[in-house]
């Protein structure tokens, strides 16, 4: 292993190391950034063209900003408060219990192509985080503001999880085409189906191990 | 499809955020977050006629206002309603996914003047349109003008500020690290510190080397060439003769639980913490571990199962 293999490890190291010691996301990238371009001896000029064409090229990551006007008007007009109501109609309604049904929403609309179903502006924090977060107020003893934030975080990786352990299954996801394409590189022929069926394994343990985390929280929280 | 005309309407946006925040003395930082708003205006409306140095240096300064000129969080903005409003406010939240979903399928059907639509292109501009009606659909429920709403949802963005940033800031890192031979190091220190021709050490360094590589660029996609073709092709499939389909499906997944524990995913990590106003900036991180470590360990039993029958 040669010394411009480990030199060319500085700027991950740099990332871990920025994160791990809580500096601000955006000075931890612009220094990763300058040690990358170090690393591959890009020169000033070659790094500001990367950065900006790159830039450019995934502009289209902020065209969710759209929905935000959507969001904030009818929040203003009281949905959250809305989501709320919806809950509390619903007597035995628990964080954990909610958050189920909606992965099990997330995970199945995921697997069927329908990625946009949920999504964090467009979904969880209108609806599913107020929603878990009025659960966890009915709860026995309420709710204080860290379990509250607990209970709004959990929504948040809930619809991750199902995210991202639903879309694999998708025949025609940009990753299964990925290892196709990369498998065809070499001489291997596989089908779509051969690896998204082979990914239905881990998306049913994703399923159960998240689902029991869900209810187990629910369990813990009324023996307390 | 080219996205320049979405492109044109959010850099719009932008520029009237900008111009808001420039207006609004009361609120901190004023000069700042016009000038992060104006500088993203300038990259959509007019980004793609810039010299790409330029455009870079735009980002540059982005990050640099992102970093130390704006607050670290502005407060969300205040409901002006805390008592529920008419169950009619769900539809248009509704219609976002609905019509998306709608349109992702019906427009590669169509072209327009003589173009079509890409898979990708189809479902951005299904978005958009999307939420233009459902804006439409929510003035008409609220009976508001659109001005206000607008100015509702600047306000929102500005409350998740430099956040917003981040999922194309590390996006370009991510690109940055391949230029530099980031992932090719990484599997190369991998290989020379473990004796891949024992099976099992092979199965453990492919499927634990795409948990870290992904956590390290914050993006499966980018590690899977990476780590398949330095452990998992020359050692799992060659030597030791593993069933690549399986290899494939169960190492890209193995990945996955990488992102669930990385805050280099930006936009599932870190963008819901804003969005959600929570206090940890690794809340979102910390509620998801107890799901990706037991589920990676599961992987790396299946790797061993299922490509060795």
């Amino acid at each position: 292993m040669s010394a411009t293999t480990w030199w060319a490890l500085l700027p991950v190291a740099v990332v871990v190391l920025g994160f791990a010691l809580r500096q601000h996301p955006a000075r931890v990238v612009l220094v990763a950034a300058l040690s990358a371009g170090l690393v591959g001896g890009l020169g000033v000029l070659g790094l500001l063209e990367t950065l900006g064409n790159g830039f450019l090229s995934v502009r289209y990551l902020l065209l969710i900003v759209l929905a935000l006007p959507v969001i904030a008007q009818v929040e203003a007009h009281g949905l959250r408060a809305l989501a709320k109501r919806l809950v509390g109609s619903w007597q035995g309604a628990r964080p954990g219990r909610l958050l189920l049904g909606y992965l099990v929403l997330r995970q199945s609309s995921s697997a069927l192509g329908l990625t946009s179903l949920g999504g964090h502006a467009q979904m969880v924090r209108p609806l599913v985080a107020p929603m878990a977060e009025a659960a966890a107020e009915q709860e026995p003893g309420g709710a204080d503001a860290a379990e509250r934030e607990q209970a709004r975080a959990l929504a948040a990786a809930t619809d991750n999880v199902g995210l991202f352990f639903g879309e694999d299954l998708f025949l025609a996801f940009g990753a299964v085409l990925l290892m196709q394409a990369f498998f065809a590189e070499r001489g291997i022929e596989l089908a779509p189906l051969e690896i998204a069926l082979w990914g239905l394994p881990t998306a049913v343990l994703a399923f159960l191990i998240h689902g029991s985390r869900l209810l187990w929280r629910d369990r813990q929280r009324s023996r307390a | 499809m080219t996205l320049a005309p979405l492109y044109v309407l959010l850099g719009s946006y932008f520029a009237l955020i900008s111009w808001r925040a420039a207006r609004d003395r009361l609120r901190p930082a004023a000069a700042a977050r016009s000038a992060f708003f104006g500088i993203l205006a300038v990259l959509f409306l007019i980004g793609d006629l810039l010299p790409p140095a330029l455009a870079g240096v735009l980002v540059v300064a982005l990050a640099v206002i992102a970093g130390w000129g704006l607050p670290q969080q502005t407060a969300a903005p205040a409901s002006t309603r805390t008592d529920p409003g008419s169950a009619r406010l769900l539809l248009p939240v509704l219609a976002i996914p609905a019509l998306t979903i709608a349109l992702t399928l019906i427009l590669p059907h169509f072209t327009l003047a003589g173009v079509a639509f890409t898979k990708q292109s189809a479902a951005l501009y299904g978005l958009a349109c999307a939420c233009i009606a459902a804006l439409a659909l929510a003035l008409t429920i609220t009976r508001d003008q659109p001005d206000r709403a607008l100015a509702r949802g600047g306000d929102l963005l500005e409350s998740i500020g430099w956040a917003v940033l981040l999922p194309l800031l590390l996006a370009v890192l991510g690109t940055l690290f391949a230029k530099a031979g980031v992932g090719d190091a990484l599997a190369q220190a991998i290989g020379s510190v473990m004796p891949l021709d024992v099976r099992w050490v092979a199965i453990l360094a492919y499927g634990l080397g795409m948990a870290l590589l992904t956590m390290a660029m914050g993006n499966a996609f980018a590690a899977f060439p990476v780590i398949a073709g330095g452990i998992g092709m020359p050692f799992l499939v060659s030597v030791h003769g593993a069933d690549p389909a399986p290899m494939a499906a169960i190492g890209m997944l193995s990945g996955y639980c990488g992102t669930l524990m990385t805050p280099m995913a930006a936009n599932f990590n870190l963008v819901p913490v804003a969005l959600l106003d929570l206090s940890d900036r690794n809340a979102v991180i910390r509620a998801q571990i107890p799901t990706a470590l037991p589920l990676l360990a599961a992987n790396l039993i299946l790797l061993g199962l299922l490509c060795f029958r």
